[in-house]
């Protein structure tokens, strides 16, 4: 960006001799409003969400009279009941298991695709591993939901007890999603990497896996870390593909193999089919809001882990 | 090369906003449009859509936005081409959304659109405190859905009672040997609890709240529901008469098949009506559109077509309450 400017000063040279650098200004001017006005609006347009979900996720504690313990910790869901019940343990479970679980799986995989782009063979594995890898990013959530409901789910049901959905399945589901995320960041970090690190290691006589898992892997943990919380906000936000292979019944499972809900599967169930300002679509507002709040910590712990890396 | 990429840029921020002001304009005449008429009509712009406006239906204009139950939709979006295609509604443009029916109900009750598309009756929906809103609405029904339950190929059963089928839904019956099948375990493919398929199928065919059983797998997408069934042995879900085919077993209720000849007496109770709700009486264009909807032109071709029975055809009525009047 900054080299055909570079070229065409000259011209603009001969240009504000004629007519008194009034480009300049001009392109000042309009850089200055441009860039306000998109700030502006990324702000206002950020405050109103948080603003639209507080004020819908609070009225269910406020007006409602739903207690916050009671929110956090009750474990039947059962607001269309003669006595509505609003037990959001079993989804807040359900959320931090999957995305868990998809981390787990995921995070040796982005890390060893990683290191084998980087370190053991960086011209086919930039060249042909990294995107396919980065393709997967490309692809629809319903598609990773359709897959796992015709290979996932079945393969699950053949092997194990049970019916194949469950957090397993949503797990697995999760982790191919989240894969892009976690190898790009894993693989900008380690190429990155100083090379006097490396050539010093092997200076000292250490083999490449020495180098490594000695070297290597621990010098840029905060950022492979990193990597892996921004893959396990996006496992925690994402709807639709989990929705479609968790099953979805409000309870906490007693295995892998049985259905189990997420925060953002019941918000998606139900959220169109009950009346707006009525307690049900609060209480979803309040999952919602619950959401919000774990996307700022998720934030938070990368800020915290960019900070370590920095120093 | 900077310049032009604000200039795209910018561009496509002026559209953008654009397009949200003359929405937002839209839904103003929208929500005035029940008391103020002629300012709609005359939004079609035509040199005598001023006449227009009283005219003894000859020509309508004007905007007609519909929104809800994604059950209905298709149907609504089918009838609203053919709409927009006569000539003689050439001025009414007609915009179907989903939404799902607690948002169609809402937004037509708060005059952002001015048809709200629902499974269920609006008594059902707006309780308790909210119960009036419910009365400024305008029921129309346009069209009947059936229900049937339907059980995996693997399931022997192919008649089931009402108690049995309470006694599956509320978890009470676990194997498909204690009502008479092979032995193999249940898994309910149930309808989230707002699910307005969900309240039709309990309360006609159940006539009782089901539980959300341990174990049970709950869908929204008729679809989605459709390929658990399908795939998974000894499954027993409901769905709506047009999405049955050879991929899942049909099961008889208390001896009677799904089928139109018993639906229509009412001796098969397991069905709904579809509604299109309106704030108050509907303005022309949207008045003209729900004349339309239960026109023979459109009952006797798409309706059926798509897999829906019409209102006609009934020989029984039900009210909000589920009773039925001769």
């Amino acid at each position: 960006m900054e080299q055909p400017a570079v070229n065409d000063q000259p011209r603009v040279h001969q240009r504000t001799t004629r007519t008194i650098a009034k480009p300049h200004v001009m392109e000042e001017w309009v850089g200055k409003v441009f860039t306000t006005l998109c700030v502006t609006v990324l702000v206002v347009t950020i405050a109103a969400i948080v603003y639209f979900v507080a004020s819908h996720g609070l009225a269910t504690f406020i007006t409602d009279g739903v207690s916050l313990s009671g929110l956090l910790s009750g474990l039947k869901w059962d607001p269309e009941g003669d006595i509505p019940l609003y037990g959001a343990l079993p989804f807040i479970f359900g959320s931090f298991s999957t995305s868990l679980l998809a981390a787990i799986i995921a995070a040796p995989l982005g890390v060893c695709a990683a290191v084998f782009m980087t370190q053991i063979m960086p011209g086919l594995g930039k060249r042909v591993l990294q995107p396919v890898i980065e393709l997967l990013a490309g692809i629809p959530s319903v598609v990773f939901g359709f897959v796992g409901l015709s290979i996932v789910v079945p393969f699950l049901r053949s092997v194990f007890p049970g019916q194949g959905i469950g957090i397993a399945a949503g797990a697995i589901v999760l982790s191919f999603m989240i894969l892009p995320t976690i190898t790009t960041i894993a693989t900008d970090a380690l190429s990155n990497l100083q090379r006097g690190l490396k050539e010093g290691s092997f200076a000292l006589g250490a083999t490449r896996w020495q180098t490594i898992y000695r070297i290597v892997i621990p010098t840029t943990l905060p950022s492979l870390l990193t990597g892996v919380v921004l893959g396990m906000s996006r496992a925690f936000g994402e709807a639709l593909a989990v929705q479609m292979v968790i099953g979805n019944a409000p309870h906490i499972p007693h295995s892998l193999f049985e259905s189990a809900s997420t925060l953002t599967s019941v918000i998606t169930l139900d959220m169109g089919n009950t009346i707006t300002g009525s307690t049900h679509n609060n209480a979803l507002w309040s999952l919602a809001l619950i959401l919000l709040a774990m996307t700022f910590i998720f934030v938070f712990i990368v800020r915290f882990l960019e900070r370590r890396n920095n120093r | 090369m900077r310049k032009a990429l604000f200039i795209v840029v910018a561009l496509m921020l002026t559209i953008g906003l654009a397009a949200c002001g003359s929405n937002k304009d839209n839904n103003g005449g929208n929500a005035n449009s029940g008391t103020e008429n002629t300012g709609n009509a005359s939004t079609g712009g035509n040199a005598n859509a001023g006449g227009n406006a009283n005219a003894g239906g000859e020509t309508v204009s004007g905007q007609v936005l519909a929104a809800g139950s994604t059950a209905l939709q298709p149907l609504v979006e089918q009838v609203s081409k053919k709409f927009m295609e006569d000539a003689k509604y050439s001025g009414v443009t007609v915009q179907v959304q989903g939404g799902g029916s607690g948002t169609g109900l809402t937004q037509v009750q708060g005059g952002q659109v001015n048809i709200g598309n629902s499974d269920i009756f609006a008594e059902e929906k707006f309780v308790d405190a909210d119960a009036d809103k419910a009365k400024e609405l305008v029921d129309h029904q346009v069209a009947v859905v059936a229900m049937a339950a339907v059980v995996n190929k693997s399931v022997t059963v192919d008649n089931l009672t009402k108690q049995q089928l309470v006694d599956i839904f509320t978890g009470k019956v676990k194997n498909w040997k204690e009502v008479g099948g092979q032995d193999e375990k249940i898994t309910i493919i149930n309808r989230p609890s707002s699910s307005g398929t969900r309240k039709t199928f309990e309360k006609y065919a159940l006539g009782t709240k089901s539980e959300d059983v341990a174990g049970s797998i709950q869908e929204d997408a008729s679809g989605t529901v459709k390929k658990y069934v399908t795939d998974t042995p000894g499954a027993i879900g409901y769905l709506a008469l047009s999405y049955l085919d050879d991929t899942v077993k049909t099961v008889k209720y208390e001896g009677v098949e799904p089928k139109e000849e018993n639906i229509v007496t009412g001796d098969y109770p397991i069905w709904a009506y579809e509604h299109m709700y309106t704030k108050g009486e509907p303005d022309a264009a949207t008045k003209a559109f729900l004349d339309y909807m239960v026109s023979d032109e459109v009952q006797k071709s798409d309706v059926t077509e798509l897999g829906y029975i019409p209102v006609g055809n009934m020989k029984v009525k039900r009210d909000a309450a589920g009773a039925i009047v001769k």
